[in-house]
């Protein structure tokens, strides 16, 4: 089988000062299509970096980024930007909703870069918003919902350009345990009913008990895969 | 354009900020508008003078007198067409604030030398006819709602009659219209001989001539002749086309061109700084949400161009309500230069400016917002 996100020989280093730290040391990883993967691990083992990569955010200092059959290590800046645009969907912890917009303008950003007109864009908006049960808040400013919300809104702005993959950093990281659950079985409601390949960062077992596979991460490198018992 | 909406929205982030940013703009704009409205107005003046038309006045200063007896002579000059002589009056109406352009003037000789002005035959002969009688342009009868056959009283604050007083009373036996220069419509004036005849000092004397050439090609020409004419006398001339005197008249007000272009160098100056600074921090406080608009794959360009439509925005929206204001307020000047409305030019300087504006104070945090890293601005 075809890995939809496959990383080769993946070293990434950053400069500290005038220390260069090697985050991820030759890492090998394959992901295939329509998983629900959890990345864990201990701070600083290199899960964020790992998802920033797979989400074309970042470059890898040597090693190949495969997604969906594209090779994001030698895509241009502009030409990752159009990729990320068209390909991935992001939710992270603190939502990074644009606080003076309404959700219904959040949830368009994205649909701005792409050609539709104004009615199919608030078309495909609407679907998003009911998709995360937030029709009736579409009017709403981030200032007025509540965290559960707010994340519900976000990933419906990851989802509304019909994106293949999601990544997703600690998106119940900001959340109590209920409302936490809610999302999850959001998120594992898009990856099983409507296909999407989801890479979730948590340092919550309970959370990544929603993934189909757990990927343990220390130091920089693979340590251990399981499969995760659906929740 | 669907862009719009998110750049309104980011404008109006912080709104005090942004409301306050805009009035210093629009106060800005609406001072630009006046003083470049008054340059360009006086500019338009001296623009319109008539090319066939020469001004003989004293070397010394316009404001000294000339012998009546150079007429003559002037009129010997070859080249010379036509000349005609006035004095400066200086009257109010009334109040000293409604000062009046009015001049002594010998009526046939004006006619012939200002053909552009129109007024109906009987007038000019009741002109010619009438010892106390003027005429009124068309703009200037209608400020003070006069009529033919009103007595109009002025008060001049320079010339004092032999019983002593300076008040003076004229029939007004005539308005005049000049279609291909409104603006001339403000002006009055009256006959010589009463004017002379009734002063108590300076009788035979003259402000200055008024020449029209024959030929415009030979200007220069004819005023050096009438030059050479009155060379060494006690009264030399000077002799200079009527846009030369117009310019020179108006610098006895002071280099409007030039105090303007000082005051409103402060003033952007001042602007630059204060814009370019809110601009600074707008974009500092936005880092994260720029990031997340280059996550959601705006690229490096769109961001820049985001960044500097927002400025170009807030800038040209501000300028035009105070260019607005300007073109509002501008009327209110006309008493003073004799313009009604604002200059179109002025207008199009303005949104110039006001793009210059929002280029220079915008492109530096557009540059630094275009150069974010992702995950660096995420982690901030």
């Amino acid at each position: 089988m075809n890995a939809f996100v496959s990383l080769r020989d993946i070293v990434k280093t950053y400069t500290r000062g005038k220390q260069a730290v090697e985050v991820l040391h030759r890492l090998n990883l394959d992901i295939p299509q329509g998983d629900f993967v959890a990345l864990m691990g201990p701070s600083g083992s290199g899960k964020t970096t790992v998802l920033n990569l797979i989400g074309g955010l970042d470059r890898p200092s040597s090693g190949e980024v495969t997604v969906a059959g594209e090779r994001l290590d030698r895509l241009s800046g502009s030409g990752l930007a159009r990729w990320r645009a068209h390909n991935i969907g992001f939710v992270f912890q603190f939502y990074n909703l644009m606080p003076m917009l309404s959700a219904e303008r959040n949830v368009e950003l994205p649909l701005l870069l792409t050609s539709l007109n104004k009615e199919q864009r608030q078309k495909n908006v609407r679907t998003a918003l009911a998709v995360v049960g937030l029709q009736d808040r579409a009017r709403h400013k981030p200032s007025e919902l509540s965290g559960g919300q707010a994340q519900r809104v976000a990933i419906a702005r990851a989802l509304v350009s019909d994106p293949t993959l999601l990544v997703c950093d600690e998106p119940t990281g900001d959340l109590d345990r209920a409302t936490a659950d809610e999302i999850l079985h959001l998120l594992q409601l898009l990856n099983r009913e409507h296909g999407k390949t989801i890479v979730m960062v948590t340092h919550d077992q309970k959370a990544a008990d929603f993934a189909t596979h757990t990927l343990h991460l220390d130091k920089g490198q693979l340590v251990e895969a399981s499969v995760a018992a659906a929740a | 354009m669907k862009f719009l909406p998110l750049v309104w929205a980011i404008l109006w982030r912080k709104k005090v900020r942004t409301i306050f940013t805009l009035l210093s703009i629009v106060v800005a704009f609406l001072l630009f508008g006046m003083l470049q409205g008054v340059n360009s107005a006086f500019k338009q003046t001296v623009d319109r003078a008539n090319v066939n038309r020469l001004i003989v006045a004293n070397s010394i200063s316009f404001t000294e007198s000339l012998p009546f007896s150079y007429l003559s002579r002037i009129e010997s000059v070859p080249g010379v067409a036509h000349v005609s002589h006035q004095n400066w009056f200086g009257p109010y109406y009334q109040d000293p604030k409604n000062f009046i352009a009015a001049f002594p003037v010998d009526a046939e000789r004006e006619a012939a030398v200002y053909p552009e002005r129109k007024l109906p035959k009987e007038q000019f002969d009741a002109l010619l006819h009438t010892r106390t009688g003027a005429v009124a342009g068309r703009q200037l009868a209608e400020k003070y709602g006069w009529k033919v056959g009103d007595r109009i009283p002025l008060h001049s604050t320079i010339w004092v009659k032999k019983d002593g007083s300076s008040d003076w009373e004229f029939d007004l036996v005539g308005i005049y219209d000049v279609p291909s220069d409104p603006a001339q419509e403000n002006a009055f004036q009256f006959n010589y001989q009463y004017f002379d005849e009734a002063r108590s000092f300076s009788r035979g004397n003259i402000g200055w001539f008024v020449v029209q050439v024959s030929d415009p090609a030979r200007s220069a020409e004819v005023a050096a002749a009438i030059d050479r004419l009155f060379a060494n006398s006690t009264a030399e001339t000077k002799t200079s086309t009527e846009k030369e005197f117009q310019q020179a008249f108006l610098k006895q007000i002071g280099d409007i061109n030039l105090i303007v272009t000082y005051i409103l160098f402060a003033v952007f100056f001042s602007l630059l700084f204060a814009t370019g600074s809110t601009m600074m921090q707008s974009v500092r406080e936005r880092v994260p949400e720029l990031a997340i608009l280059k996550t959601l794959g705006f690229t490096d360009t769109a961001v820049l161009a985001l960044v500097l439509v927002e400025s170009l925005a807030l800038c040209v929206f501000a300028a035009l309500a105070g260019l607005g204001l300007a073109i509002a307020w501008f009327p209110s000047l006309k008493d003073a230069i004799g313009i009604a409305s604002m200059p179109p030019i002025v207008f199009v300087e303005g949104i110039l400016m006001a793009a210059g504006l929002a280029l220079a104070t915008g492109i530096i945090p557009a540059l630094r917002a275009k150069r974010l890293v992702i995950v660096e601005a995420l982690r901030s």
